[in-house]
């Protein structure tokens, strides 16, 4: 096990394109590190040097301590599970898990790898699966013989590369979960390359979001959640996403489409001589008028007209067309693009509770609190709500947590190894 | 594709019962032939009336025995060696044709072809004189290279179409395992090109296997004459009458080792062993 250390990394290929663009990013020995983007922002590449597959074009890449840029892939002893799983469709399950075992010729004797395979298999649930062939199982079946593959070998780090992009909805919940305990049972390095921001913020300890090759911003998923560095990030993490709102200053209140919100001083100040910005609001941070409770403050209130609704049982999606502000419509298009987005009308999307009555075509009132709202320059889209110390408390908070459960975790499983010792002792 | 109806399904059993005829028939023919005697050569009708062994007697055991033996012997090592020689070859070429990036890969490809195209017998003259100045002539060697080049070029271009099928992820796994790239192009790489590499060891075998141009125009004894070139000097009992019948049986024996091929390999040429290898 080693930390992962990146300095300056960049990969341009022969015709001049550079896929990443200088990303510095320090890995802690333990640490789940999400590598997290849109198509094409350079997170794969970024994987891929790290494990050696492309060459770096500049920049340091260190494992361990050791700079790792000119050794080969079997030098720098991680695992890799690829998207396609990659497995030896000739060998059976248990040679597939055997084969980085049996290419260290002579580390290992028959004992030891079929112990080590065995122990593999029963971590996975393929015990009774050995003697088939990758061809004969299901997706799930070959996803986990390929991390089967990854920790028979006691790697320095494991490195996944999308690798649940290929399984339905259910099973990729269920694998995204095992590869968390798994994770925190070896405790073992993890960098883990997605493009689905919802595994990036239930497995990651800390999420690095890239885009173009650019890195935005490493944080905790919490931390990227509440307090996002620029537009990107905000739009980018969080289903359904933030909505962004053009937001005109006057004086002291700042128009939005459907309602003035009063400014207080700090905003004030931070908005500073700027006259038209984004603003954006989470989907949740939106209430019914008519679910207040009494006596509750509602902060902001505003009606405005529904035009579809989505009844989900543990939520309801309002949505909310809206015609936005044309000097900051080529930005938001912009940062749709960027987002993958289809470039669809401008609406406003209200994350309700499913008790609220609001249906479609309906007037609604609805409430938020403004001390919520995010507020980013329309220029460059930087996040001028940002409160520094905050980010780093919820970050610090998050590396507490994030020990404390390796600590955990590793406790149960010294007890369960030890209970398993006395049973074998007893019996 | 659903079930064929009724009406599809004689369709198609006409149009191969038609295609085999054709393509059995002179097979057919030459089979009986080899087992009519020399007087009923001429006599017009399929079946000989008696059924003999006596052509196969001429060329194993009899007179033609020199001529015949010496030159399967020839054609069997001739063959197999170009064979050999021309998969390995082929190979490492088209593996670093599929996957390796680097300066005249179009080169060699078009090269392959091009190599290809020349018909034989517009090379087969200087080759003769270039042979018997440098002491080729009439030699294995002076077969198998001019078989080569008959053979490479087709293999690289399987093999290449081959290799570009195999996930490049199976390769890049191995050597994240801890493989060398020579490793992981035995250990992944190669079982799972076997099927292609039989099919083109066949293909090229009996590209060989079936030459007569250079077989009769580069060799002069039984020192490198493969078979198909010493059919033409096969010679009757006299100098009236005509070894058909002994060509014949000569034809059925060279024809057994490529039937008993295809039906050995068969079993080797199996589709979808690359399924399983990312998902199905």
């Amino acid at each position: 096990m080693a930390s992962i250390v990146l300095r300056d990394i960049v990969k341009e290929y022969g015709d001049g394109f550079k896929a990443v663009k200088g990303v510095s990013l320090d890995i802690a020995d333990g640490e789940f590190v999400i590598l997290v983007g849109p198509s094409g922002c350079g997170k794969s590449t970024l994987l891929r040097m790290i494990v050696g597959l492309e060459d770096i074009t500049d920049g340091d890449l260190q494992i361990g301590g050791e700079r790792v840029n000119d050794k080969a892939p079997r030098d720098r002893h991680l695992a890799m599970v690829f998207q396609n799983y990659a497995l030896y469709p000739h060998l059976t399950v248990y040679e597939n898990i055997a084969f980085p075992l049996r290419l260290t010729k002579g580390q290992y004797s028959d004992e030891e790898i079929d112990r080590k395979v065995n122990l593999a298999a029963d971590t996975l649930e393929l015990r009774e699966h050995l003697d088939r062939k990758p061809a004969n199982l299901s997706g799930g079946q070959r996803q986990r013989v390929a991390m089967g593959r990854a920790i028979v070998r006691e790697a320095e780090a494991f490195l996944f590369d999308e690798p649940l992009s290929n399984l339905d909805a259910k099973l990729r919940g269920q694998m995204r979960t095992e590869i968390a305990r798994m994770q925190r049972k070896l405790g073992t390095t993890t960098v883990y390359v997605t493009h689905d921001q919802t595994e990036a913020m239930t497995l990651g300890d800390r999420v690095a979001v890239l885009k173009k090759g650019e890195l935005q911003q490493v944080a905790s998923p919490r931390g990227l959640y509440e307090q996002p560095v620029n537009l990107f990030v905000a739009g980018f993490i969080g289903s359904p996403p933030m909505n962004f709102l053009p937001g005109q200053v006057e004086g002291d209140s700042l128009r939005l489409p459907f309602v003035d919100v009063p400014l207080d001083a700090t905003l004030r100040e931070r908005i500073g001589e700027r006259s038209l910005v984004i603003v954006g609001i989470r989907p949740d941070h939106f209430g019914d008028v008519a679910l207040l409770r009494d006596g509750q403050d509602a902060g902001v209130r505003f009606s405005a007209d529904v035009d579809v609704t989505e009844w989900l049982g543990s939520e309801l999606y309002a949505y909310v067309p809206f015609d936005t502000h044309p000097d900051v419509a080529a930005k938001l298009e912009e940062l749709d693009r960027d987002l993958d987005g289809e470039g669809m009308r401008t609406q406003l999307v209200v994350a309700l509770s499913s008790e609220s009555r609001v249906r479609d075509g309906d007037t609604a009132d609805l409430w938020f609190d403004p001390a919520r709202m995010l507020v980013f320059d329309p220029e460059t889209g930087e996040n001028l709500t940002r409160d520094d110390d905050l980010a780093r408390t919820i970050d610090e908070e998050n590396e507490e947590d994030r020990k404390a459960a390796l600590e955990r975790a590793q406790a149960r499983e010294r007890r369960e190894h030890d209970q398993g010792r006395d049973e074998a002792r007893a019996s | 594709m659903g079930a064929l109806s009724g009406r599809q399904k004689v369709g198609w059993g006409v149009i191969t019962v038609l295609v085999l005829v054709y393509a059995l028939f002179p097979v057919a023919s030459v089979f009986a032939t080899s087992f009519k005697l020399p007087s009923e050569l001429t006599s017009g009708r399929f079946l000989p009336s008696s059924w003999t062994t006596t052509n196969y007697e001429q060329i194993l055991v009899g007179g033609a025995q020199d001529l015949f033996l010496s030159a399967l012997r020839n054609s069997i090592g001739i063959s197999l060696i170009a064979t050999a020689i021309a998969v390995v070859l082929a190979t490492l070429a088209a593996y670093a044709i599929a996957r390796l990036d680097f300066p005249g890969k179009r080169l060699i490809l078009t090269a392959a072809l091009g190599v290809s195209i020349f018909p034989v017998i517009s090379i087969v003259t200087p080759l003769f004189n270039l042979w018997r100045s440098i002491g080729l002539y009439d030699t294995w060697a002076g077969l198998i290279i001019p078989y080569l080049s008959l053979t490479l070029p087709i293999s690289i271009w399987t093999l290449a179409a081959f290799f570009r099928q195999i996930p490049w992820e199976l390769e890049q796994a191995a050597q994240v395992d801890g493989a060398t790239s020579w490793q992981a192009f035995r250990k992944a790489i190669v079982p799972l090109a076997a099927p292609g590499v039989f099919t083109t060891a066949l293909i090229a075998f009996f590209i060989a296997w079936n030459d007569f141009v250079y077989g009769i125009s580069l060799t002069s004894t039984e020192a490198a004459r493969p078979v198909p070139a010493a059919l033409a000097f096969f010679t009757g009992a006299s100098q009236f009458e005509e070894p058909t019948g002994s060509i014949s049986a000569a034809a059925v024996v060279v024809t057994v080792p490529v039937v008993v091929l295809v039906l050995l390999f068969q079993r080797q040429i199996v589709s979808g062993l690359t399924q399983g290898a990312v998902k199905g």
